[in-house]
């Protein structure tokens, strides 16, 4: 029977979400790790029982967690992750040298195909991989000693790498995005990138508003059917490229404001993607105290309100970059966490919302995944 | 044996309750100590101190006897009480949570 799994990171522990295909019941279960900081859990595509979690607390570091059986139990793999050769130097805020130094892992980026091969981004920003189910990790390196590197600096929530997307054609490409250098792409699978940033303004954060690297990046996004198509959520302004991020133009379109954190796109719709604004990047939650997500179904430009189900009033959350989902049933399922411990689920495509937990820590990530 | 009594995210971690007790030879001293858990829960790895170079993590105290051992390098010898097992040796997280 189909169903869907929510995989839910939070301040304080992880939380491991069930429902059948109707999505309209939830069995939540949880905390795992708690107390811990849950940056990120993600499911293998290639075995729905394989899981990743990213654990870590500003006092004992980095721990990553390997479940075998859908998150019933769990492991600890290897937390050693070293920065290949000598680290070098970024930017740090006020824009003096400042030496590369590990702190967590962000994201988990599990291979399309191999259940034992996972790629991580890190703070600082950097991108690791695994072979071995999690047990050991190598840097790919040619990322952090691009020509760019010494230019990048840190968002407010650190020299993150945050987004890594695979192309499911082609899974030598593969796109990544860093706060605050911007995106990049790789053609041999992570050995070597370039910036793919042609077309983003900077106006407020850079000298020159046009700069190759420097670039605040919240999320990318990609259709499986159409991964040259790319969506970007910057810091202010929603993106759109159709050359795989040769160069990007705004969509922003009507949008109450472009700043946001997360976008996602509908799991059978190419040209219809979901964003949450928010008011601006000093006021982190939604304009007017109205929880809204916005879906275009014309690939941008042209947006539309979703508010059933969502609260309308007295509303100052937050929706952090990794804490948006969809599941690829049949109306496609969105799924989002906020920061006042909210979990949202629409099984209608965003036309109806239910909260599916309300009093969680405040979310950090959310991945859906669609069970056979 | 050394006792030794870690902070509860970390006897989460390594599946332990209450004390534990590691066997370190020779004089004990701080670095072995560490050497001595790491090695009986090798989760333990990279949460006290750096993998590689083993420097305490700046969020990690240790203490014991009443002392603060936090900075002593880590060839220094242990108090007695310690390495006879009349004290415990702790491994606390800083107060930084409000």
């Amino acid at each position: 029977m189909s169903g869907v799994r929510l995989l839910v990171g939070t301040r304080k522990g992880a939380f491991v979400m069930r429902s059948d295909g109707k999505r309209e019941r939830w069995e939540i279960a949880g905390p795992h790790f708690g107390g811990w900081e849950i940056y990120h859990l993600k499911g293998s595509p290639a075995d729905q029982n394989r899981l990743y979690c990213s654990q870590s607390t500003g006092w004992f570091g980095q721990v990553l967690q390997r479940s075998n059986d859908a998150g019933k139990t769990w492991e600890t793999v290897g937390n050693q992750f070293a920065y290949d050769g000598v680290p070098g130097q970024h930017l740090w805020y006020d824009g003096t040298p400042h030496p590369w130094e590990f702190k967590r892992v962000w994201h988990l980026e599990p291979s399309l195909t191999e259940p034992d091969t996972v790629y991580a981004g890190v703070e600082d920003a950097a991108m690791f991989k695994t072979t071995d189910a999690g047990q050991t990790w190598h840097e790919l390196p040619g990322l952090r000693t691009h020509e760019s590197a010494s230019k990048w600096a840190p968002g407010a929530g650190g020299l993150c790498l945050h987004t890594i997307l695979i192309d499911p054609a082609n899974p030598k490409r593969m796109f990544i995005a860093i706060s605050a250098a911007g995106a990049f792409r790789s053609e041999d699978g992570g050995t070597s990138w370039r910036p793919i940033n042609r077309g983003l303004k900077s106006q407020q954060e850079l000298p020159d508003p046009n700069a190759e690297v420097g670039h605040c990046v919240h999320r990318l996004a990609m259709h499986r059917s159409k991964p040259g198509v790319l969506f970007m959520q910057k810091h202010w302004d929603v993106m759109r490229s159709d050359d795989a991020g040769d160069s990007w133009h705004e969509i922003s379109g009507n949008l109450p404001t472009d700043f946001g954190f997360v976008i996602d796109v509908h799991a059978h719709e190419p040209n219809t993607i979901y964003v949450v604004p928010i008011k601006s990047d000093s006021e982190h939650y939604p304009p007017d105290g109205k929880l809204r997500v916005y879906r275009s179904r014309t690939g941008g430009q042209d947006w539309e309100a979703l508010t059933n189900g969502l609260p309308q009033r007295d509303c100052y959350v937050n929706v952090l970059r990794d804490a948006m989902s969809v599941d690829s049933l049949d109306k496609c399922g969105i799924y989002f966490g906020t920061t006042g411990g909210q979990v949202y689920a629409s099984a209608d495509a965003g036309d109806s919302w239910t909260a599916v937990a309300r009093d969680l820590p405040p979310v950090l990530s959310v991945e859906a995944q669609t069970l056979a | 044996m050394i006792r030794v009594v870690l902070p509860q995210h970390l006897r989460t971690l390594a599946r332990v309750d209450g004390e534990v007790s590691v066997d370190v030879p020779g004089q004990p001293t701080l670095g072995g100590v560490l050497s001595a858990l790491e090695e009986t829960y090798p989760v333990l790895r990279g949460t006290m101190r750096d993998h590689v170079t083993l420097k305490r993590r700046p969020f990690v105290r240790f203490y014991a006897c009443e002392q603060d051992l936090s900075h002593e390098a880590p060839d220094v010898p242990l108090p007695d009480a310690v390495a006879s097992g009349a004290e415990p040796f702790l491994v606390v997280g800083a107060m930084a949570g409000g």
